[in-house]
């Protein structure tokens, strides 16, 4: 690989009784969107906080643009730009205000970081609200008005923390839309995210991190290879045939189903070639009437990487719980992503 | 105000110093802003000295005997000048844990600015509305009779010194503020340590009248040596004299003395302490 522009070697951070990181170590090409995929309470944000000069690591060391993060702090912050997982904006500043405000302390000049401001306004589609106060603005605006602000010191390395977490579907797709147009325009950028979908769509690479250690590193094509074979995806007609159906499919694939009695699916991990698990299914079904609503054969999504990886949802730090309770908070993730 | 651009961090004194106060005034500018657009919070703000005034000037008035000078409200609005200056500088802590709070400190830290800015930015707009505050209390002062006896220079003696005490406990209220980070939290603590701090104190009533134990604490206590010279300056040496003995407690030196080196020190020891719990935030 390319000389990495973010490197981390060991990196370990401790809140009191909490070990946040246990050892942490990336690396990042230059001009890639690199992926942090976890739950809550996986270390996402800490990990953002030390590489974005904010908190100082308790071990390891971390260098992005080849400058330290604790030694070279102050050099640093002139060549990244930092959107946190909450919008922070200032709301008694108009939207243009609030970035002229963040273009002055990067210390472009008034008429530079006026211009720049008003640039990257347009660009994010907020130009018409430039002169409102942004306590008016939607959490969608803000957000954009957020991830504007941290582009105006083009930043070459550009740190997401959940850009997209409280977002309705449509300000999603726009945000998916900036970031694949940032990395156009040579930027680095480095998310953080506890949607797979959004990994698997925008990330040339994806960590997945979780209680503070990195368990898997790769493609989101290399992720999935490692659950290997396919799942199968059944919803019953009626809910409440959900538990007999999964009776009923007993052992038909290489692993535990989830299911899910609030929505009436059931997940198998099958073989690769799930053909025969999938004819079988749809035969031990009918033997027993149950109505199928809809049946699908498909590639892992990194939502099984997960489950295969940790034993649980990608959704909380808790412990591993029932299939049952398992698969409904995965409905929750998944139907919480566009 | 320069307003210097720069790619890199600054290497040498000079270039460090006009950057810490081109940020810091940066800061303020948004600071200002905020109290300009939102001017609810400063009129809230006034209710509690106008209360205060009014409390002490008309349920008060014939409670104390002994009074230095024979005059209540003259004795009383130089200490309520300074109990405002005190009061006033608590909005400090609230604005710093309100921008930690909004995750804009957040954003600060992450930018190549100076690492005194937000503090600095916070605590002169913090000044300029003090100064907003004061001049409201002298004119509320005026409404109830009080007069300044000295002349124009000694009244604006009054108002650099009260100037000087709220912005020294800006610096304290922005310790304290960075300490406890959470807005309401921060709002009962800061409270809690600038009562006594004042009630025990020449703010509104002669130390003479304490119980004696207090009357060791009220004397050192340096919210009186400011309220003193205050007094000094708005009515002249009459504020000193002894109200039994007539003899004078203090001279004008003595608290120009006590008075400016008790804010010195307390500078000199909240404004790096704050700056480093800035720093080390996590
Ligand atoms: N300032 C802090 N004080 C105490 N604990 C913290 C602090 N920040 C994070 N933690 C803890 O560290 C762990 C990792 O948190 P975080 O990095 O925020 O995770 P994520 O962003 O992946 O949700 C969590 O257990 C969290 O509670
Ligand atoms: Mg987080």
């Amino acid at each position: 690989m390319a000389d990495p522009i973010i490197r981390t070697e060991g990196l370990r951070k401790r809140f009191g009784d909490v070990e946040a990181l246990k050892g942490v170590d990336l690396l990042v090409r230059p001009g890639s969107v690199f992926g942090l995929l976890g739950p809550n309470g996986a270390g996402k944000t800490t990990t953002v906080r030390i590489l974005a000069t904010l908190l100082a690591p308790d071990g390891g060391r971390a260098e992005v643009a080849g400058l330290d993060v604790v030694r070279d702090a102050d050099a640093l912050r002139f060549r990244i730009g930092l959107a946190g997982q909450y919008a922070a904006v200032d709301e008694n500043l108009t939207g243009l205000e609030n970035l002229e405000l963040v273009g002055r302390l990067y210390h472009l000049g008034r008429r530079e970081a006026r211009r720049r401001g008003a640039e990257v306004l347009e660009r994010f589609g907020l130009a018409e609200a430039a002169d409102r106060p942004a306590k008016t603005y939607s959490g969608g605006m803000r957000r954009r008005l957020d991830l504007a602000a941290s582009l105006v010191g083009r930043p070459e390395v550009l740190f997401l923390d959940e850009p997209t977490t409280g977002l309705d579907p449509r300000s999603r797709i726009d945000v998916w839309a900036f970031v694949r147009e940032l990395q156009a325009d040579g930027t680095t950028i480095l998310l953080t995210t506890q949607y797979l979908d959004e990994a698997d769509q925008l990330a040339d690479r994806i960590a997945v991190i979780d209680l503070g250690t990195v368990i898997a590193e790769g493609t989101s094509d290399e992720l999935k290879a490692r659950v290997g074979g396919a799942v199968l995806e059944l919803h019953v007609q009626d809910r409440a045939d959900t538990a007999a159906a999964a009776e009923a499919l007993a052992g038909l694939g290489r692993g535990d189903p989830t299911i899910d009695p609030e929505t009436g699916s059931i997940r198998i991990p099958v073989a690769e070639d799930g053909a025969t698990a999938l004819t079988d299914s749809i035969r031990r079904l009918d033997e027993r009437s149950i109505a199928l609503a809809d049946v699908a054969l498909h590639r892992p999504t990194l939502d099984d990487v997960f489950l295969a990886l940790t034993g649980r949802a990608a959704e909380d730090g808790t412990e591993p719980e029932p299939p049952t309770r398992r698969r409904r908070r995965r409905r929750e993730s998944a139907g919480a992503a566009p | 105000m320069i307003a210097p651009t720069l790619a890199r961090p600054p290497v040498n004194l000079g270039e460090r110093l006009r950057l810490a106060v081109a940020d810091a005034a940066v800061v303020t500018w948004r600071n200002l802003v905020a109290i300009w657009r939102v001017p609810t919070v400063f009129v809230f703000e006034l209710v509690q000295p106008i209360m205060f005034v009014l409390l002490f000037r008309f349920v008060y008035e014939n409670a104390f005997a002994n009074i230095p000078g024979g005059n209540y409200v003259l004795f009383l609005m130089p200490g309520i000048f300074v109990q405002n200056a005190i009061f006033g500088s608590t909005t400090t802590a609230i604005g710093i844990a309100e921008d930690l709070k909004k995750g804009l400190i957040d954003r600060f830290r992450a930018l190549p600015m100076a690492r005194s800015a937000v503090l600095a930015g916070r605590t002169v707009a913090d000044l300029a509305k003090n100064l907003l505050l004061v001049t409201v209390m002298i004119g509320i002062g005026y409404l109830v009779g009080f007069r300044f006896q000295q002349g124009p220079l000694a009244a604006l003696g009054v108002v650099v010194l009260v100037l000087a005490v709220s912005f020294t406990f800006s610096w304290i209220s922005a310790t304290v503020g960075l300490a406890i980070k959470q807005v309401e939290g921060v709002q009962a603590a800061i409270f809690t340590m600038v009562f006594p701090v004042v009630f025990v104190s020449a703010a509104f009533v002669p130390v003479s009248g304490m119980a004696s134990f207090l009357q060791v604490v009220a004397r050192n206590n340096p919210v009186t040596y400011w309220c003193n010279l205050a007094r000094y300056l708005s009515i002249g040496d009459v504020a000193m004299l002894d109200p039994v003995t007539g003899l004078p407690t203090a001279t004008l030196e003595g608290l120009l003395v006590r008075s400016a080196l008790w804010i010195v020190g307390l500078l000199a020891v909240f404004i790096p302490l704050s700056i480093r719990l800035y720093r080390r935030l996590a």
